[in-house]
């Protein structure tokens, strides 16, 4: 690459492409306004050191036009740049809607990962190249921070909630993953690697493992295991909804509002059932706090999304 | 204020005998310690401040020295990150914070508006009581077991997983808290009911005007920050849900009013060291500053937006997309009259007269330091781009520059420029020069490097690291060690000038402000005669056109 003189590092993602054409205008920017000040205070230090011969008639004490110019210009520039700026970013924000889901759950000190497939990975990452991946995220005990530095993607993984990040990686090769958020004593050594293989290796490097069940085929065990399906099963005696069909839904709550069923409204259901109750119906669902884990409900809306 | 020269302004009373000054007010510890002196307490905050800095410079020390290797060889993880967070928690609460307005501000402002103290000067001497106290607590706690939290301490690791002193050290930093919320109101107070006759408000130095837009932000911001450690310290000892989702809290919410104080209260580290370089800047080209009216808004301004643009430092917490844009934009605005700041001190060199004594060597390092610090502030505004570099040295670089470079130089310059006037004594200036550019050198050689090892994406807080990282790593502790004997010249001349030093006339700079028109170390009472200001601030004669 033309500029590969530029201490800039693997680009390897559709991401890294459009931030690093930011970074770089920004920096050619930011050098230009290190050079015009510096340049124009060496020649004033030059010029005007006491005991030089220089002109000093008509000295300014100040001038609203500079003034002006000398802010308006810059607010515009700013403007500009936080157009731009954030004109990136928002495409970075959006995963595509067929973005392959992966779960990640971080927690002191390591990262744990389970694909579609139910193959689980502990600090690795295997994503085929040229195919959108969507990581959801949540964190076990403290915040930490998903960094892939030759993706430019980065995102706090936070107790009690789900964040997403995604990203379409472009060349096959082994990456850093860090942990960016500080998290206690052995933060630098929660890293690992991101694995970009192409897509024929990848569906092989899926079958290679030991996984017996699927996410979704979990997420089904674990419906009857812990109960659920005793009263959600349209069957039972106990009045409460039918799942079938609530994921990415409307949802009207018994105080009046509607929220959308996505995967934060699946875990507060099942976490904090007192919380958002379905209108129409009584609170009578148990709080399944601290007896699922996180890999668990992942497993768990994974399978409530597939009920149609 | 009942001084003779209140009583009798008409005939200025003499001193009882020449080179009776604050200094000789007596000699006992008692005499310090029980002060009412502005002057006194500027003093003893300066010695405070100074072992503050001589601590949390040492633990930046271990901090390079491990970071040569990428292996954790030298300190265990443990260690590792009390290192850093006594650096920060040290750096930032106990010396940045009081650096400049408890040593310099304390000293100076009421010399330079002309009144004989602070408004309320037991409340001034309760301010550095509070400051030990809160001091004294987290130095015991890192001398016992330390913290490793980062400064930041943010939650739910430092409400409920840390296993060290956290609820102490946020005692310690809640303390102090009130120390700056005091000084604060102290400076307002002062500034607003006891400039001399004729010092109008525009008449008042550009140092006064920084530091008057400092005590707000220390007023209104503190508080947010004391309650938020209380909070941490409240979740930590009773177990009461705030911040932990285990406990039904909320984690971010904690972020959130860290940054509300703390993005402004960079500020309190910065203004104060722009309000410094304003007056070295005319001082040492004889010329009054350019758009002083510019520079005395635009603190004010940074000092009002400064309190909108928290939420950047949470682009990667998981904040709405759209609260993201907002902040991005304001953050963006901000930068606007920082700029405007570089570009009036500049101009004010036009057509100027300049000396380069030490103090405007500082005055110059400060700008060109400021000046990236500054800049590279826009990328991190710039989401898409402080996504990648958030967390990372990149950040660390971007805030030592502004902290270290600019409000460090500033403190710095401010100390080399007021010396004569706070000791009576000239330092030698060979030797000062020379640590002035082995600073500005050191300092380049430590953080630009970070610059880049931040965008190749090495994190923050980082014990161990990966091989790549090394060399920049490598670059960056050879000049921590230059730094490092740097800052350490001027603690040995200053102290040999209080003894060996010559003797500083009144107004060795040849300055305008009424802090010169005293005699040098100023006299208990500051004036023998209340001055009247009948001018504007910085009026240099005429400079001859076509000479010196
Ligand atoms: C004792 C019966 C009972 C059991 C057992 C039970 N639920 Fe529920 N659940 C309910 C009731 C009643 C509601 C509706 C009231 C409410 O929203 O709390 C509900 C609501 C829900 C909702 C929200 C549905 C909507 O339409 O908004 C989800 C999702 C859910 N449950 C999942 C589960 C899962 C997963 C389990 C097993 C881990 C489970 N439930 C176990 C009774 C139960
Ligand atoms: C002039 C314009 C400035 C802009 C646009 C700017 C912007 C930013 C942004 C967006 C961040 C957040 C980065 C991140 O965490 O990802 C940041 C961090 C920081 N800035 Fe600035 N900044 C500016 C000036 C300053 C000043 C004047 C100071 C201090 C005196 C300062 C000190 C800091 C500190 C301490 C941090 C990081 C704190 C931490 O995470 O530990 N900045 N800056
Ligand atoms: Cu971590
Ligand atoms: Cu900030």
């Amino acid at each position: 690459m033309l500029l590969s003189f530029l201490p800039i590092p693997d680009q390897a993602s559709t991401q890294a492409v459009s931030v690093d054409t930011l970074f770089l205008v920004f920096t050619a920017l930011v050098v230009f306004f290190t050079v015009l000040v510096c340049v124009v205070l060496i020649i004033f230090s030059i010029k005007y050191t006491r005991g030089t011969k220089a002109d000093r008639s008509n000295p300014l004490d100040g001038s609203l036009k500079l003034e002006i110019m000398w802010s308006v210009i810059p607010l515009f520039l700013a403007i500009g740049a936080f157009g731009w700026a954030s004109h990136v970013y928002f495409e970075m924000v959006h995963p595509p809607a067929d973005a392959m889901e992966i779960h990640v759950v971080g927690r002191q000190w390591m990262w744990k990962i389970q694909h579609p497939t139910g193959q689980r990975e502990i600090n690795e990452l295997h994503v085929p190249v040229g195919r959108p991946v969507k990581l959801t995220m949540t964190s076990q005990d403290v915040i930490h921070s998903f960094f892939i530095p030759a993706f430019r993607v980065k995102q706090d993984v936070v107790p009690g909630t789900y964040s997403q990040l995604w990203f379409e990686a472009t060349k096959p090769g082994t990456y850093h993953l860090f942990c960016a958020e500080y998290c206690g004593t052995e933060h630098s050594r929660m890293i690992g690697s991101v694995v970009v293989m192409e897509p024929q290796a990848y569906e092989e490097w899926l079958q290679s493992g030991t996984t017996s069940e699927s996410m979704v085929a979990a997420g089904e065990r674990l419906f009857r295991d812990k109960g659920c399906s005793g009263c959600h099963a349209g069957t039972s005696s106990v009045r409460a909804p039918i799942l079938n069909g609530v994921y990415g839904g409307p949802v009207p709550l018994d105080d009046g509002s509607v929220v959308t069923a996505d995967d934060m409204y699946m875990r507060d259901s099942i976490l904090l059932p007192k919380k958002q109750v379905a209108a129409g119906f009584k609170p009578i669902m148990p709080t399944y706090q601290g007896q699922l884990s996180e890999e668990e409900l992942f497993q768990l809306i994974a399978y409530i999304k597939t009920l149609k | 204020m009942s001084s003779e020269a209140l009583t009798h302004p008409a005939e200025p009373a003499k001193h009882a005998s020449a080179g009776d000054n604050y200094l000789t007010n007596g000699f006992s510890l008692k005499s310090w310690l029980l002060t009412l002196d502005h002057k006194r307490i500027g003093i003893l905050y300066l010695i405070s401040v100074s072992v503050f800095f001589v601590i949390g410079g040492l633990a930046a020390s271990l901090i390079r020295l491990e970071l040569i290797t990428p292996a954790g060889d030298v300190l265990s993880h443990e260690t590792y990150n009390k290192m850093f967070t006594v650096h920060g928690v040290v750096m930032v609460f106990f010396f940045l914070v009081p650096s400049i307005p408890a040593v310099l501000g304390n000293f100076l402002i009421p010399l330079m508006i002309g009144a004989r103290d602070l408004a309320f000067p037991r409340l001034n001497l309760l301010s550095w009581y509070i400051y030990i106290v809160g001091g004294l607590f987290t130095l015991t706690v890192a001398l016992t077991g330390g913290i490793d939290t980062g400064w930041t301490f943010y939650t739910p690791y430092s409400s409920m997983f840390s296993n060290t002193y956290v609820a102490m050290a946020a005692v310690g930093v809640f303390i102090t808290g009130f120390s700056s919320i005091l000084t604060g109101l102290n400076f307002i107070v002062t500034i607003h009911k006891m400039r001399a006759p004729g010092l109008t408000w525009f008449r008042l130095p550009l140092f006064v005007w920084a530091h008057y837009a400092t005590s707000l932000i220390m007023i209104l911001g503190t508080p947010v920050l004391a309650s938020t450690v209380a909070l941490v310290a409240v979740e930590r000892v009773f177990h009461i849900g705030v911040f932990d989702p285990a406990l039904g809290g909320d984690p971010i919410l904690f972020q959130h009013l860290f940054w509300f104080y703390s993005h402004p209260a960079v500020y309190i580290m910065i203004l104060p060291a722009m309000g410094v370089i304003s007056e070295l800047i005319s001082t040492f080209s004889r010329r009054p500053i350019f758009g002083y009216h510019f520079i005395a808004f635009s603190s004010i301004a940074i000092a009002a937006i400064g309190f909108l643009v928290w939420g950047h430092h949470l682009f990667v917490s998981g904040q709405s997309p759209y609260a993201g844009l907002v902040f991005s934009f304001i953050t963006f605005l901000v930068a606007v009259p920082s700029a405007i700041k570089t570009f009036n001190w500049t101009a004010t060199l036009y057509k100027s007269s300049i000396s380069w004594d030490t103090p405007m060597i500082y005055a110059m390092g400060f700008m060109g330091l400021f000046l990236i610090g500054g800049l590279t502030g826009l990328y991190l505004a710039a989401i898409a781009i402080d996504i990648h570099v958030t967390d990372t040295y990149f950040v660390v670089a971007h805030f030592h520059y502004i902290m270290v470079g600019g409000a460090v130089m500033g403190y710095l310059g401010g100390m080399h420029y007021w010396w004569p006037k706070i000791t009576g004594r000239m330092y030698p200036e060979g030797w000062a020069k020379i640590s002035a550019v082995l600073i500005f050198a050191g300092f380049n050689l430590t953080f630009f490097p970070q610059f880049i090892v931040g965008y190749w994406g090495m994190p923050r807080r980082y014990h161990t690291y990966a091989a790549e990282f090394q060399v920049l790593n490598v670059m960056s502790t050879a000049g921590a060690s230059v730094l490092g004997f740097a800052y350490a010249f001027p603690v040995f001349y200053f102290l040999w000038s209080l003894k060996y030093g010559k003797k500083a006339p009144s107004n060795p700079w040849g300055a305008t402000g009424l802090e010169w028109q005293t005699p040098s170390p100023p006299p208990t009472t500051n004036f023998d005669e209340v001055p009247v200001v009948t001018e504007e601030p910085y009026h240099y004669p005429m400079l001859e056109p076509e000479r010196v």
